[in-house]
């Protein structure tokens, strides 16, 4: 039995009071069930970005490497030998709080599906993940359903996942963030778009058949979290890995044919979104015929069908004629084909099931009425400097040291990443953990990729403005720190309520902060995501935000792998710190894990200065004269230096730093721009930096078995190692 | 070298398994459907990794029934040689070509990391680039590598030297710490009673290039490469 479609159903939907009336407007009268739905979904947050939209106009978006900036499935962007590397990163953050294995496992799926359906083949995978307290009850079993999910989806379709990154913080205690990335590779001149063309080309479904799972998934994802999450599960799809991978394989069998004319995966808003989206990228109408569609479930209706988010299904424009070559191929990869429609030239939506039409919408006001606010905004109140000297070191380096490399935002990830498959495919230069980039050459291709994600929440949260800007400086600085050119990169924009001014202050504040940065350095955004009201209402009422967390996933190019360099020490090397470092205080993990504060302003970037600085680092490591590059950013350069000790299972000797900088300051301060290099010979290198005109100093060398302290105390490595690797699997495998 | 390798739907490492093959040998492999039956002109049939139909019933349960197994064991019982890795080696076990089973991991998680593989008798076309009691190291990536069989067959393969690889420390040490995965008596690989098939977990294929961190798995195809030089 239906619903009455009226204002009340409308809002359960999602649909604000003024939005149901535009939609009345538009269709001249009361829409059915199945046009309420179309709207609904089409007009939620995740789809129309309607609070995000005007902000997002502001990031820069073009260069001359860039083939396809945002609009598209993901960005686009040459990267020599006349190829293009596809990519983007999207948030699963909703449905992984609400079931965490398949929430991240289907947010891989999904994300790998925008990537090939443009005609690439997905080479590696990322992911941003950002959890609660990590000893709160409820942290472990997100942590280990999230992980599991991602490994799962992507070991079975066999793309490397090769990087990422993981904070923890109480603020994600109820809103965990789960946000993964893929990069592909495609010929540059075989890049297919989602614009349908060609009045009475048939609409071709393939894939997975249709069931009930997911309905009101983007309406879902929309919307703050209150005490019902646990009754939001049905929302959550199912992933199926075994069938994306026959469908990757098929997608790009039949593209190197000429039967396409226009595709696109069934994402959020499944059916409904790619049928829209594709006709009103083509300025064309399209009739679909529901009782062709797939079924997995009888008696499914044509709402259901409509807004289903079943997974691992897309929707293509097919040449008539090509028509029974494509079938020939989902056939020998015993998938789906169905024929469920054809373009038209009404310029209208019409959806027939079972002998009614059930949906008939005019396709340009759906999406040039769709809704746009200029929501009010609030500054977040800036921050004093912290003045190092008045902050006093009651611990010592080395004692700080320890704690923090055991900290959770800074001990070993290993076993998250021992748990994904990082080298299929065979061309994993560098794995996770060993540079600060990952590195993947290009199977046949002297060429290698440098990939990379990366935010600050807690900057962000201080200083939004800076905060941002950070986040896309960090991402160029690890790109450069492996010795590769930056090109572009992906946003996945996570707030919370954007009806809350402080929030959309936020938000606005990021974006000015990563377009400047984007500026600056070069470093276009192809590609993005934007995922709002990241909120949990507390039994009390109170809303309860994340961290600003504008995730940034970056993209640079080697034309040569080899030259790539990690972040591991070998012995008998000088330690050299190029940038230069202050000793800033304000935000630094050492102010949070061992002074016990979290304020100040977070430390300013620079960005003539990161440009020049990285320039000249990069050019070093191009020309041979680098070892070993690590850049310093979470913990300050001690930190750094003892990564790359414990990378390269490896001693170094620091002595004192400069006298005019607190010693705690020098050695955790979280200056930006700065880079830890390991070089045959310093004084040479130093000659080179200061005809440069970069600021360079010699911290230390390399060699042995301990790290020795500028005050003159030791760590052995080993211990380093235990302390810094022990505290996930203590974490996670404890029992109970 | 002819080689072929197996393709069932959701397999997934055959491009890794290609280049490490053709880099030994200078010859692409061949690419297997599973709906082929013939498999006649080829010097060795690889089963790759991958999770052959999504691993939904048991690893390797479903492809081990596809046409072409048929014509793997009619290769295999004509003296053919046939290497399965992961996936590859689960099919074998599922098939009846090699005994015992591949379980869960005895941690229960999915494993990607190094791991090192003591190297128990030299005198194989899979193994002749290698020294006997020499350890390698080799990538691993698996959820089901627990290899389990019963203790008379256990004792069988170990009386008559058909263990091919043991997990150990890089020094050799054949101890529970380099167990990973739990393996009855650290068992990575094993060999059918004629020598001619191997069936191995960890991934030798993706560890060929220098650049990749290392060359430790290229013997393993530089062995096989010099077998069916000579051979042809």
């Amino acid at each position: 039995m239906q619903r009455q479609v009226d204002q009340s159903l409308a809002a359960e939907f999602g649909l604000s009071a003024e939005e149901y009336a535009n939609v009345l407007e538009i269709m001249g009268r009361t829409p059915t069930l199945t046009e309420l739905g179309i709207f609904s979904v089409m007009w939620s947050e995740h789809c129309s970005y309607k609070s995000s939209r005007v902000w997002l106009k502001q990031l820069p978006t073009k260069a001359p490497w860039v083939i396809h900036g945002p609009g598209e499935n993901a960005g686009v962007v040459a990267i020599g030998d006349g190829l293009a590397a596809v990519f983007k990163m999207e948030s699963h953050n909703h449905p992984s709080f609400i079931e965490p294995y398949q929430g991240a496992a289907t947010g891989v799926g999904g994300i790998l599906r925008d990537v090939f359906t443009m005609g690439a083949r997905p080479i590696a995978n990322l992911n941003a993940l950002r959890f609660g307290n990590p000893s709160a009850p409820g942290t472990r079993r997100i942590v280990d359903g999230v992980v599991r999910g991602i490994g799962g989806y992507g070991n079975c379709v066999g793309v490397p996942t090769v990087g990422g990154e993981i904070n923890f913080h109480p603020a994600y205690d109820g809103n965990p963030l789960v946000n993964a990335m893929t990069v592909g590779i495609a010929r540059a001149d075989r890049i297919f778009l989602s614009a349908a063309a060609g009045v009475g080309n048939p609409v071709v479904y393939v894939g997975s058949k249709t069931g009930r799972d997911g309905i009101h998934g983007a309406t879902m994802a929309s919307a703050e979290f209150g005490a019902d999450a646990e009754e939001k599960r049905p929302t959550v799809q199912v992933g199926d890995p075994f069938t994306e991978k026959l469908l990757i394989e098929a997608c790009l069998e039949l593209m190197e044919t000429d039967a396409i004319v226009a595709i696109q995966d069934m994402g959020a808003a499944g059916l409904t979104s790619s049928s829209v989206e594709m006709a009103g990228k083509g300025g064309v109408g399209i009739d679909l015929d529901l009782d062709a569609v797939p079924q997995r479930e009888t008696g499914m209706t044509a709402y259901e069908m409509m807004l289903s988010e079943s997974q691992e299904r897309m929707l293509m424009v097919l040449r008539p004629d090509r028509q029974e070559l494509a079938r020939s191929i989902f056939e020998k990869w015993e998938l789906d084909f169905a024929v469920i429609g054809h373009l038209t030239d009404t310029g209208r939506i019409v959806v027939r099931h079972q002998g009614a039409v059930e949906a008939d919408i005019e396709l340009a006001p759906l999406a040039d009425k769709a809704p746009l606010y200029h929501r009010p905004t609030a500054e977040t109140p800036k921050q004093p400097a912290l003045a190092a000297a008045r902050i006093e070191d009651r611990v010592g380096l080395g004692r700080a040291l320890e704690t923090l490399i055991a900290c959770p935002d800074l001990c070993s990830r290993a076993w998250v990443w021992n748990q994904y498959d990082s080298t299929i495919g065979g061309q994993t230069v560098k794995r996770p953990g060993a540079a600060d980039a990952a590195v993947v050459r290009i199977e046949g291709h002297a060429r290698a990729l440098a990939l990379t994600t990366d935010c600050t929440p807690r900057y962000c949260a201080a200083d939004p403005e800076m905060g941002g800007m950070q986040a896309v400086a960090e991402a160029w600085r690890n790109i450069t720190a492996v010795g590769a050119r930056p090109l572009a990169v992906t946003d996945n924009m996570n707030f919370g309520n954007p009806e809350r001014p402080e929030i959309m202050g936020q938000f606005a504040a990021a974006i000015r902060g990563m377009a400047a940065a984007c500026e600056a350095l070069d470093f276009p955004v192809v590609s993005g995501n934007v995922s709002l009201y990241n909120e949990t209402r507390a039994p009390n009422g109170e809303a309860r935000a994340i961290l600003p967390t504008p995730a940034i996933g970056g993209l640079g190019v080697l034309d040569d792998a080899a030259k790539a360099v990690g972040m591991a020490l070998s012995p008998w090397l000088d330690l050299v710190v190029v940038g230069a470092t202050r000793g800033w205080l304000g935000q630094s993990l050492w102010l949070r894990e061992i002074a016990g504060r979290e304020d100040g302003a977070p430390p300013p970037v620079d960005l003539a200065a990161e440009k020049s600085v990285g320039d000249f680092v990069r050019a070093q490591i191009q020309a041979g004269a680098v070892r070993a590059c690590h850049d310093v950013s979470d913990g300050g350069l001690l930190v750094a230096v003892a990564e790359m000790a414990m990378a390269g299972r490896v001693g170094a000797r620091v002595p004192a730093g400069p006298r005019d900088i607190p010693s705690h300051a020098f050695w955790f301060g979280e200056d930006q721009g700065r880079y830890v290099l390991a070089v045959p010979d310093a004084a040479a290198f130093l000659r080179v930096a200061e005809a440069a005109g970069v600021p360079a100093m010699k911290i230390g060398t390399s060699g042995g078995q301990d790290l020795t302290l500028p005050d003159g105390g030791t760590i052995s490595v080993a211990s380093l190692c235990a302390a810094h690797e022990g505290v996930l699997p203590a974490l996670m495998e404890r029992a109970g | 070298m002819k080689a072929g390798i197996v393709l069932f739907p959701g397999i997934n490492r055959e491009r890794d398994m290609a280049i490490a093959l053709t880099l030994a040998s200078g010859s692409k492999p061949r690419m297997v459907w599973h709906k082929e039956t013939d498999l006649s002109g080829l010097d060795l049939v690889v089963v790759p990794g991958g999770f052959s139909y999504g691993d939904y019933l048991r690893c390797g349960a479903m492809a081990a029934q596809a046409p072409v197994m048929r014509a793997v064991r009619d290769f295999a019982a004509a003296g053919g040689y046939v290497l399965g890795v992961c996936n590859g080696f689960q099919i074998l076990t599922e098939a009846g070509l090699l005994p015992g089973a591949l379980l869960r991991n005895a941690g229960l998680r999915f494993l990607s990391m190094d791991c090192h593989l003591r190297v128990e008798r030299s005198d194989t076309v899979f193994a002749g680039h290698y020294q006997k009691g020499q350890v390698f190291r080799s990538p691993m990536a698996h959820g089901d590598g627990n290899y389990i069989a019963d203790p008379a067959t256990l004792d069988r393969l170990e009386g008559e030297g058909l263990v091919a690889f043991r997990y150990a420390t890089p020094q050799g040490e054949v101890s529970e710490a380099a167990n990973l995965n739990g393996s009855a008596r650290n068992i990575a690989g094993i060999y059918s009673p004629n020598l001619r098939i191997l069936g191995l977990m960890p991934h030798p294929e993706d560890l060929v290039d220098p650049l990749m961190g290392g060359t430790d798995g290229k013997p393993l195809f530089d062995g096989l490469a010099a077998a069916f030089a000579q051979a042809a």
